[in-house]
């Protein structure tokens, strides 16, 4: 009897791993072929060619790169603190990576559909500013101290932002499960209503994964490289899979808080029994990696002190103005979900 | 003439409210712009924003103002409506990142390069080359005027008289880590002996097979005779 519970514990365990493995695998994949998507992009914009030698049109790049970057040497600063510079890397990796854990990717396609979903995103998004820090304040150098003590104040000043963004957005779905809003979205998707939240969504998202013009933290013609700069070898990697990670993550997010996640316009849906929505969901995810890529290859970058006022004194009062006027308008005219 | 005069107060009358109109701008025309590249759209967006300052030369007279009448500010201008639709819509941005698009879905510039290869001058100076007469004659008298010139001070020759009495070199040396491919040894050839070819790709493993000597010299003429003859039958007129 014993045994037998024993047996089917170890069967659950290991039917969970595999399925986390299934959502993670793919995600990771995803990252790294979003590195060599941007690398391609930009080229693009530039009228450049971009990386075309590894694998057919390059498309092995981030693999060869990865490759490149293991077998480099890890160089530690002698005055640095060894257990946070190690665990900066590892858990801006975990944080974002954890994120996808509630991502449905299609009906009843999730790790963990989770009725506290978004509340559970921010929250992750929070802790991923604890990385940057760790890292600017472990490798005891001035360049990465500066950029996380920049990085930190972008992250949580754009955080105000971001969840206003997201508060509309539940105030209309009356919900904050990933899945009940992408089904109050059957009818319209929630970026027409809302199309000047999703501008400033848009926005807050850009610096939130600091991205340009938001990349102050990355700033290489001051700061090196930023929060990582004493990073090399495999360290640095979980960097960058963390941030391209987080790319990723916010364009799905995106694609699902107002543009309808992996529900498809009503004209097309599909009665077959392939189910299309997963690839529906990772189409509207491509079109934002494309317009993250697209803004970096346009803009440039913002003075510091005008990334904070941009956010604090103008972003945070239209970001107020809509929080006040979205629920009086559901009031007004008693169309409220709840 | 009543009749006459009655038409002629009317179109007085009608010029304040035709200029009005005139000035503001149409709504389709302005949602064109808002996206729009055309720089000539622009130009009239910068004449328009001149026409907020008086003393400009090209602002139209100031309507004469009345006592107590209407006086509008933003006429000829960018209203404040127009004004805050360019701030909060991010109109500048987003023509910016139309040109970007538009880029993208051009081809490359990028010569993929050593598979193809850009144009070249025909006054390219690369790798050397001792040229010969057709008959099989070397060119050079050895004049040593190459050797003089040569600023890097590469070349190296010595001569001999040979049995028919000509002046020929017996050693014709470049030190093709010494040359800085400045051109003067051609210029100052009066035979049109040593040349520069086109041949920029000639890197070795070792430096001492930089060390050109005259065989090599003229093989390299040899083997591109036919390319330098059209080079310099190219440049001739300029010289």
């Amino acid at each position: 009897m014993i045994n037998n519970n024993l047996i089917l514990i170890i069967l659950n365990t290991l039917i969970s791993l595999i399925d986390v493995l299934l959502v993670l695998l793919p995600v990771l994949l995803s990252v790294a072929f979003m590195t060599i998507i941007e690398r391609k992009q930009l080229a693009a914009h530039q009228r450049r060619v971009g990386p075309n030698t590894v694998g057919y049109y390059g498309i092995l790049q981030p693999f060869s790169d990865a490759l490149k970057l293991i077998l480099k040497e890890t160089v530690i600063p002698s005055q640095s603190n060894k257990i946070l510079f190690y665990l900066a890397p590892v858990s801006t990796l975990i944080f974002s990576l954890l994120g996808w854990g509630i991502i449905p990717f299609g009906q009843g396609l999730t790790l963990f559909d989770f009725s506290l979903g978004i509340l559970y995103t921010l929250a992750l998004s929070s802790l991923g500013v604890y990385g940057v820090l760790f890292a600017g304040w472990s490798a005891n150098s001035k360049y990465a101290f500066l950029g996380s003590l920049r990085s930190t104040a972008a992250m949580i000043s754009y955080e105000l932002i971001l969840s206003s963004a997201i508060l509309i957005v539940i105030l209309l779905a009356g919900s904050f499960n990933f899945t009940t809003i992408i089904e109050s979205q059957e009818a319209i998707w929630f970026v027409v209503p809302l199309l000047p939240v999703f501008i400033f969504y848009f926005i807050s998202i850009l610096a939130e994964t600091s991205r340009t013009p938001f990349d102050l933290q990355e700033a290489e013609s001051e700061l090196v490289a930023g929060f990582f700069t004493e990073h090399s070898s495999i360290i640095f990697v979980f960097f960058f899979l963390a941030e391209y990670s987080s790319i990723v993550l916010f364009s799905c997010i995106t694609a699902i808080l107002f543009f309808g996640g992996y529900n498809m316009p009503e004209l097309f849906v599909n009665n077959t029994f392939i189910s299309l929505q997963a690839v529906v969901l990772g189409l509207k995810t491509c079109v934002f990696c494309f317009m993250f890529v697209w803004f970096r290859a346009t803009l440039p970058r913002l003075r510091y002190d005008q990334l904070i006022e941009f956010c604090w004194l103008n972003l945070l009062p239209v970001a107020v103005a809509f929080i006040i006027l979205v629920p009086c308008i559901l009031v007004a005219f008693d169309i409220a979900p709840y | 003439m009543a009749i006459l005069r009655q038409l002629v107060v009317g179109v007085a009358a009608s010029r304040p409210l035709a200029t009005r109109l005139a000035t503001s701008r149409p709504s389709i025309l302005a949602a064109s712009r808002l996206l729009s590249t055309n720089s000539r759209q622009q130009a009239q967006h910068v004449d328009h924003t001149n026409h907020l300052h008086p003393g400009h030369p090209k602002s139209p007279p100031l309507q004469t103002s009345f006592p107590g009448e209407f006086k509008d500010v933003y006429a000829g201008g960018p209203s404040a409506i127009e004004k805050a639709v360019h701030l909060f819509f991010f109109t500048e941005i987003l023509r910016g990142m139309w040109i970007v698009l538009e880029q993208f879905f051009r081809p490359p510039y990028t010569i993929m390069y050593p598979f193809e290869k850009g144009p070249l001058s025909p006054r390219f100076r690369g790798e050397h080359a001792l040229r010969r007469y057709p008959s099989g004659e070397e060119r050079c008298i050895a004049c040593k005027l190459c050797e003089a010139i040569c600023p890097a001070q590469a070349i190296t020759i010595e001569s001999e008289a040979r049995l028919d009495g000509s002046r020929k070199t017996t050693r014709y040396d470049i030190d093709m880590t010494k040359c800085i491919y400045c051109g003067f040894c051609q210029e100052a050839c009066p035979v049109d002996a040593i040349v520069e070819t086109q041949n920029q790709e000639f890197s070795t493993e070792t430096r001492e097979e930089l060390l050109y000597n005259k065989e090599k010299l003229l093989a390299n003429g040899d083997r591109a005779e036919a390319e330098i003859a059209a080079n310099l039958h190219a440049d001739h007129v300029y010289r």
